[in-house]
């Protein structure tokens, strides 16, 4: 017993995971103490855990991302630092292996997509004057699979060893025959259970928009950021169920001995790459197209100026969308489809461009003649446009299949990504978290220390990765994890540049105590001058959102309602909110799930069985649960409202 | 979650806002499902034919087992149809007669899958023998397992019919797992084609 948990069970024999296993103690303990001695315990189960509201649940996939984000650049730096020299012995070649997989995989899927569906949650209800979201609960639900599928990928790391065959997880590497070991299971099944909270959210969104939108708000008048809301949806929709199922045949193939990826039995190992990529090339722009909505928002309002081409931008978006389905190819070109394959993925990743292209001018037109504040949101996208471009025409070389094959898998690809997912989609994260932030928070982000944090990410990701460029065209592979000498140089600067870099996340991190601490609050509920509706309700955002629903005539309801003096408090057209009241099986049905998929990585049917029917009479249970909400009275909106606006109507 | 106003005409299960946001929810839940199965008989076309050493499908095929599964598929539809059409007169009894029709169908199908599924495990095809029969069985299973899902589901509705009577949710609900039904038999329509018709020719 003791045996098995110490030699198979807990990775030992590696100095740096004894240090994370204690860090991850210690850090445990001190959450457990502080909850205890401020006897808080009882606030975050019932404001928190069992919420149903939107905005709690967008502001707890936020901060999970934060932390995911710090644990993948953790892994980067580690990375950064292993390849500083040559002939480095930080890491080895086994725990570099594992250091890169966990580093890809969070930074996509526990990183960039919670931020992203957390923006969403905060924002798409507010901006279409809606109370909540279509189905409140499977929301929670949503939420609490990813945050237990993020911690079962997180464990992974002391307690049975990470995954080490990279995010793409390619077979036969990751089979049972190479791979004989539970690592990729965490894998797998972390992606299962995450996967299908964001499944959930996808048709949450579709419907909340597609129904609950405000009056008088047709499609074309949505704001912007709700579009690329919307086309992010209709992605995941179609996209996830790929996924879904290719993890379950590689689970299958790993825990139950099926023949689909493996070398024997006839099964086809390419055929992992093709359906791992039908998912992951649209995922690419499930997590881009939210952050061009939250760059066309932030330019417009900063620029002072209606969004230019706002037509053009929805249709680009949904060319995007559809094309996005069809490049996923040229991933693999030198797996060898031949010539007229890999020509016609060719064409259709550079097509990619025509759309893209339409919304960087798009932008452009914006600012042109704006009288533009530089404000922080307003910075990162500025930064955005040049360095999102330089990453997206490093693409369309990428693209160009004859030429891929001297640029596939070198560093030339891994600046490439890095070019287009960092400036574009971190970027955007930060612009829309620091933009949305008074609304979220009731205060603005210090503008001060904003902006060292902007130059120091902006410099320090330009460091880290224009060399890397460079260190590509020169040969050097990716998932190397020594350095050959020649390479020295540029390799050194570009882990100079990713300290850099972590330096910005650092105080980007400080700015959110700083500003917690001793910014003025924000008391009007329009801090930035804002041209959409979730800058109509007050600051803090009422649980029920919006008294009265205004009615819309522009995509700029709120400007609109500016200029007449409109509100979204009219007394006359009070009437009782329907909402529905929080509850705690989703976190219950989680973590349940959470047992049953850990019990499924080590071959456990003991646990993985029970567990499963645990999930089951959950579902029985909530079959049966006809709770149907609550109606918040009139007076209590009054109340609320007379508050927050200082009885001056 | 605005609307409280209940309407007093149209179908029961569209009275409440609630019922028409889950109905359409269902919609699009079952379009990531098409998503879904498509995935799967995109393996099973990529796979088609790679035995390995095991038993070749048209072997092993046999065209009365899978026509009987279709008739009981296809029938359980039209009793489902007949339901949700009881459901609209508002006739509970009718409603819980057509429904449980539907079940004792469905619980004929899946009685002929397991037969087949064990049948072909004796005769030495199983999921573990090759990259066909990995796929085939992934295929028929998965389809399978929904069909067990929906008989448990509708189990839990009938109960809830019972209890409640005819409410706009619980028809909300019944009409979904109407929904659900037929799906499973334009699913199973494609592989019947897909799977055992061109399996017994090829």
């Amino acid at each position: 017993m003791w045996d098995f948990i110490w030699n198979d069970f807990l990775v030992t024999g590696e100095p740096l995971i004894y240090g994370a296993m204690a860090s991850i103690v210690l850090v445990t303990v001190l959450i457990v103490f502080v909850l205890t001695y401020f006897k808080l315990w009882k606030w975050l189960w019932d404001e928190y855990l069992t919420t149903v509201d939107h905005k709690k649940i967008g502001i707890m996939y936020i901060i999970a991302a934060l932390a995911m984000l710090f644990r993948g650049g953790v892994d980067a730096l580690m990375m950064r630092t292993q390849l500083a020299l040559p002939g480095m012995n930080f890491l080895n070649s086994v725990h570099y292996n594992e250091i890169f997989t966990t580093h890809g995989t969070t930074m996509i899927l526990f990183m960039a997509m919670p931020f992203i569906i957390g923006l969403m949650n905060v924002v798409v209800p507010l901006q279409i004057g809606a109370r909540d979201v279509a189905f409140p609960f499977l929301n929670a639900l949503s939420f609490w699979t990813f945050f237990f599928g993020a911690m079962l990928f997180n464990i992974s790391f002391v307690i049975g060893g990470s995954p080490s065959a990279g995010w793409t997880s390619y077979v036969p590497m990751a089979g049972p025959e190479l791979s004989p070991e539970i690592n990729q299971n965490y894998y797998l099944l972390a992606l299962q259970l995450s996967g299908i909270g964001t499944l959930a959210t996808g048709i949450n969104f579709l419907v909340t928009i597609l129904r609950m939108r405000a009056p008088g708000m047709t499609l074309m008048k949505m704001p912007i950021f709700t579009w690329s809301a919307l086309i992010t949806s209709i992605i995941i929709i179609f996209a996830f169920p790929i996924l879904t199922i290719a993890l379950a045949l590689m689970t299958m193939d790993r825990i139950f001995g099926t023949h689909f990826f493996t070398l024997a039995g006839e099964g086809m190992p390419m055929m992992w790459a093709n359906l791992f990529w039908l998912w992951g090339h649209p995922e690419v722009y499930i997590v881009i197209l939210p952050a061009f909505g939250v760059f066309s928002e932030v330019i417009s309002t900063f620029a002072r100026k209606q969004l230019f081409g706002y037509k053009a931008m929805v249709y680009a978006m949904c060319v995007i969308a559809g094309l996005s389905f069809v490049v996923w190819v040229h991933h693999f070109f030198t797996m060898g489809a031949g010539a007229g394959v890999n020509s016609l993925f060719s064409i259709t990743t550079m097509l990619i461009a025509v759309p893209t292209g339409i919304k960087i001018f798009n932008w452009l037109g914006t600012m042109y003649k704006g009288r533009i504040r530089f404000n922080v949101p307003m910075l990162w996208a500025l930064a955005f446009i040049p360095n999102f471009t330089i990453g997206g025409v490093t693409g369309v070389m990428l693209g160009m299949a004859a030429a891929d094959y001297q640029y596939h898998n070198t560093y030339f690809l891994i600046a490439h990504f890095h070019g287009v997912l960092i400036a574009g989609t971190l970027f955007g994260m930060f612009a829309g978290l620091t933009y949305w932030y008074p609304k979220m928070f009731g205060h603005k982000m210090n503008e001060k220390i904003g902006k060292v944090s902007f130059w120091l990410t902006v410099i320090g990701f330009n460091i880290t990765f224009l060399p890397q460029y460079f260190l590509g065209l020169m040969g050097m592979p990716r998932r190397t994890y020594t350095i050959e000498p020649e390479w020295m140089p540029l390799n050194l600067l570009s882990t100079i540049g990713a300290f850099i870099l972590a330096g910005g996340f650092v105080i980007f991190v400080y700015n959110i105590y700083f500003s917690a601490r001793y910014e003025p609050r924000e008391k009007t509920g329009d801090a930035w001058d804002g041209r959409s509706l979730e800058w109509a309700t007050t600051t803090p955002v009422p649980h029920y959102n919006f008294a009265t629903v205004p009615y819309v005539n522009s995509h700029e309801a709120y400007w609109d309602m500016k200029e007449t003096g409109a509100t979204t408090y009219d007394e006359s057209k009070l009437e009782p909110i329907h909402m529905p009241n929080y509850k705690g099986m989703p976190i219950i049905m989680s973590a349940i799930m959470f047992v049953a998929s850990f019990g499924l990585v080590w071959h456990w049917f003991w646990l993985a069985i029970p567990g499963l029917i645990g999930v089951i009479i959950c579902m029985v249970i909530r079959s049966f649960d006809y709770d149907e909400g609550y109606h918040v009275p009139i007076e209590e909106i009054k109340r609320t409202e007379e508050q927050a606006r200082g009885r001056k109507e | 979650m605005s609307e409280h106003a209940e309407l007093k005409t149209g179908p029961l299960e569209y009275r409440k806002e609630e019922g028409t946001l889950t109905i359409l929810g269902f919609w699009i839940f079952l379009a990531a499902e098409v998503v879904l199965f498509s995935t799967l008989f995109a393996t099973y076309a990529v796979l088609f034919g790679r035995y390995g050493d095991a038993t070749p499908a048209p072997e092993l095929f046999e065209m009365p087992i899978a026509l009987a599964m279709t008739f009981l598929l296809l029938t359980s539809s039209f009793t489902c149809g007949i339901a949700i059409h009881m459901m609209r007169k508002e006739s509970l009894k009718g409603l819980l007669i057509w429904l449980s029709i539907t079940l004792a169908l469905g619980l004929g199908f899946l009685g002929f899958e397991i037969y087949e599924f064990v049948h072909y495990v004796h005769e030495g095809a199983s999921i573990q023998s090759s990259a066909f029969w990995s796929a085939f069985f992934t295929l028929t299973g998965t389809h399978g397992l929904h069909v067990t899902l929906g008989i448990a589901w509708c189990l839990l509705i009938i109960i809830q019919l019972v209890r409640v009577g005819l409410t706009p949710t619980t028809a909300r609900k019944t009409f979904v797992i109407g929904l659900y039904w037929h799906f499973l038999d334009v699913v199973w329509i494609f592989i019947f084609t897909a799977v055992y018709l061109i399996g017994m020719v090829v």
